[in-house]
């Protein structure tokens, strides 16, 4: 009998022991307050020289933890349980988490840097009057190419050019059915916000015809895989591009002209924030110019800190494959809010595109 | 005695009902809703109509390739083992790459099968161009069969090494052929270590879905990454728990289907 307890009690025992790790883990959970700052990011999006300044400057420590998709984090923000202080979701995901109201309203006063954003990037349709959210890096989608490794007539200024003929088994595509979706909505011509389920079929089957071309389409492995020269041609995120072309001189980057997305990365305070005026405190640190360069340099994205502009290389800055002129930008389109049941539909499709292959 | 006997299953049974129970229930319970967390059978009935069917079948026949290759590498290696001189040293050799964790060899296999990789140096070495290895299906089932490889051996490893090597001298006496002799004798005695190989390579070959993506580049799509896409990407519980239910059946039926007999028949 008394072993039997015993048992019992190991299993309950067990059970608390689980329960305390999982706690433990998420250090976000037990953390937070005044002299603390919990910030969520993308990976490989900050330069970890600027956390180091930041605590020194402030005398607040920094907690740093990265997510993979607007989706992954918006999940485990709309949980609660978190103690994010800043976080930095893309313009669609925002919209959505200003609807489910998570976040807290962002204080312009004490938020002086902000005079030195290019207006171009406030006030946009996602967030009028930037009541939520501060804008930290902006860019595209576009396709990365070896030069050297390509007949001269494929300088994709168009969609169309990834289905020639001589690209057989050369291609990489993004892992993610907005973009993939998106991009062949783009190529015929349709908005890449389409809720239009004929247009979506049409892009399914002129993505289908891809087939031969398609070597992979997989996540951020593609980096190390164009800097080796595995593949030819890769649909990919500007500033993933600029980080390609950074290790390997023959890959050029360009946006078609048909369209493609243009996204919009924000730093926002979810309301589960434990040290509000900390946050502000980075929110502000981040647009300084000096930090904003320093940071920009680093991660390879456009800034849209007009002061910091002012500082970086002038060759970076004028470089219209990466900071598209705005009349460039009118071809490009911000994702809109789908909503869950639509999003569940160009998953559906996407998952089609991908059992089609081969 | 009969009052002890009885509550000596507590612990188990509280066990099975936190870790086993509760979370079947839970995924039944969530293949239910749909994404506004309302009853509805729309998940089931979308599983029948939709793409699912086709990914469930392609799904089982490649786990079954993956089984089949398997197994025939490691029955003739795990026969091998038995009669070499130090079979635990060299058992112990076969299974130490398993401790090795999973993504670490799937990212190395990124590096050998590359155009630049080892295997096509060695294909160029030989005068031929280099070819594509890595995001095709043969490179998925090559990387799942190595995977799995060491789970398969020790089973059927084990079945050998317990049978008594008398019967098989008894089988040659009475002039059976080595082939007569495998089939007839060996290859029964040892059918239990194999149904457990198939049992542990196949229910998690069904669901592989990281070397989905990292060795076959999304071209083979399986049930599991379907299941990981509609809870991270489309937020789709609901569905994914339903893709989760199936996952649950078909493994129920291959467990059933290479149970092990408790009576001993006298075929």
């Amino acid at each position: 009998m008394k072993s039997l307890i015993n048992v019992t009690l190991s299993i309950l025992l067990v059970c608390g022991l689980l329960a305390f790790v999982a706690a433990k883990l998420d250090t976000s959970n037990a953390a937070g307050g005044d002299g603390v700052l919990t910030i969520y990011n993308w990976g490989e999006y900050i330069d970890p020289d600027l956390i180091k300044q930041f605590e020194e400057e402030t005398g607040i420590t920094v907690i740093y933890e990265t997510f993979d998709s607007n989706e992954a984090m918006l999940t485990k923000i709309r949980q609660g349980g978190s103690a994010y202080d800043i976080a930095v979701p893309s313009e669609y995901t925002i919209e959505t988490m200003v609807d489910e109201d998570l976040l807290i309203e962002i204080d312009h006063a004490k938020v002086p840097n902000l005079q030195n954003i290019d207006p171009y990037y406030l006030d946009l349709p996602f967030d009028p009057a930037n009541k939520y959210s501060i804008p930290y890096f902006w860019g595209t989608v576009g396709v990365v190419f070896n030069r050297a490794q390509l007949p001269d007539h494929l300088t994709f200024d168009t969609w169309e050019h990834l289905w020639d003929p001589a690209l057989k088994d050369k291609v990489f595509l993004v892992d993610g059915s907005r973009e993939v979706i998106g991009m062949g909505l783009n190529s015929l011509g349709y908005s890449l916000n389409s809720r239009d389920d004929q247009q979506l079929r049409e892009a399914t089957e002129h993505l289908k015809a891809l087939d031969g071309n398609v070597k992979a389409i997989i996540g951020d492995e593609v980096t190390p895989l164009m800097i080796n020269n595995e593949a030819t041609v890769a649909v990919t995120f500007s500033g993933q591009a600029a980080d390609m072309m950074w290790e390997n001189e023959d890959l050029d980057f360009a946006v078609p002209q048909e369209g493609s997305n243009l996204w919009f990365d924000n730093m926002v305070i979810p309301k589960t924030a434990q040290n509000v005026e900390g946050a502000h405190k980075f929110i502000n640190f981040m647009l300084d110019p000096e930090v904003s360069a320093q940071n920009a340099d680093y991660v390879g994205y456009a800034t849209p800190n007009k002061a910091a502009m002012a500082i970086l290389d002038e060759e970076v800055v004028t470089d219209e494959r990466f900071y598209p002129s705005e009349e460039m930008r009118t071809n490009l389109e911000v994702y809109e809010n789908l909503g869950l049941e639509m999003l569940g539909v160009y998953n559906e499709y996407f998952l089609e595109f991908k059992m089609s292959l081969q | 005695m009969k009052f002890k006997s009885k509550t000596a299953l507590i612990p188990y049974i509280l066990w099975i009902a936190i870790f086993v129970i509760a979370p079947i229930g839970l995924i039944a319970y969530y293949s239910l809703l749909d994404l506004n967390g309302d009853f509805t059978l729309a998940n089931y009935k979308n599983f029948f109509t939709s793409a699912y069917l086709t990914m469930t079948l392609t799904s089982f026949w490649y786990a079954f390739l993956i089984t089949f290759f398997t197994l025939l590498i490691s029955y003739p290696t795990a026969y091998f083992l038995t009669k070499t001189k130090h079979k635990q040293l060299w058992l112990m050799l076969i299974i130490i790459p398993s401790w090795i964790n999973l993504l670490l060899k799937t990212y190395a296999f990124i590096g050998i099968f590359g155009l630049h990789g080892p295997v096509n140096a060695m294909i160029e070495v030989f005068g031929f161009d280099p070819t594509q290895i890595l995001f095709t299906d043969f490179s998925f089932i090559f990387v799942a069969v190595y995977i799995f490889i060491p789970f398969m051996i020790i089973p059927i490893f084990n079945a050998l090494d317990e049978m008594n090597p008398s019967l098989i001298y008894a089988a040659r006496d009475l002039g059976a052929s080595a082939f007569t002799t495998f089939r007839r004798v060996i290859f029964p005695l040892t059918i239990e270590g194999v149904k457990s190989g198939i049992q542990v390579t196949f229910i998690p070959a069904l669901s592989l879905f990281m070397i989905t993506r990292l060795i076959a580049g999304n071209k083979v799509i399986t049930l599991g990454t379907a299941i990981e896409q509609q809870f991270l990407v489309a937020q789709n519980w609901g569905m994914g728990s339903t893709i989760a239910v199936f996952l649950i059946l078909i493994m129920f039926a291959s467990m059933l289907f290479t149970r092990t007999k408790k009576k001993g028949g006298r075929a």
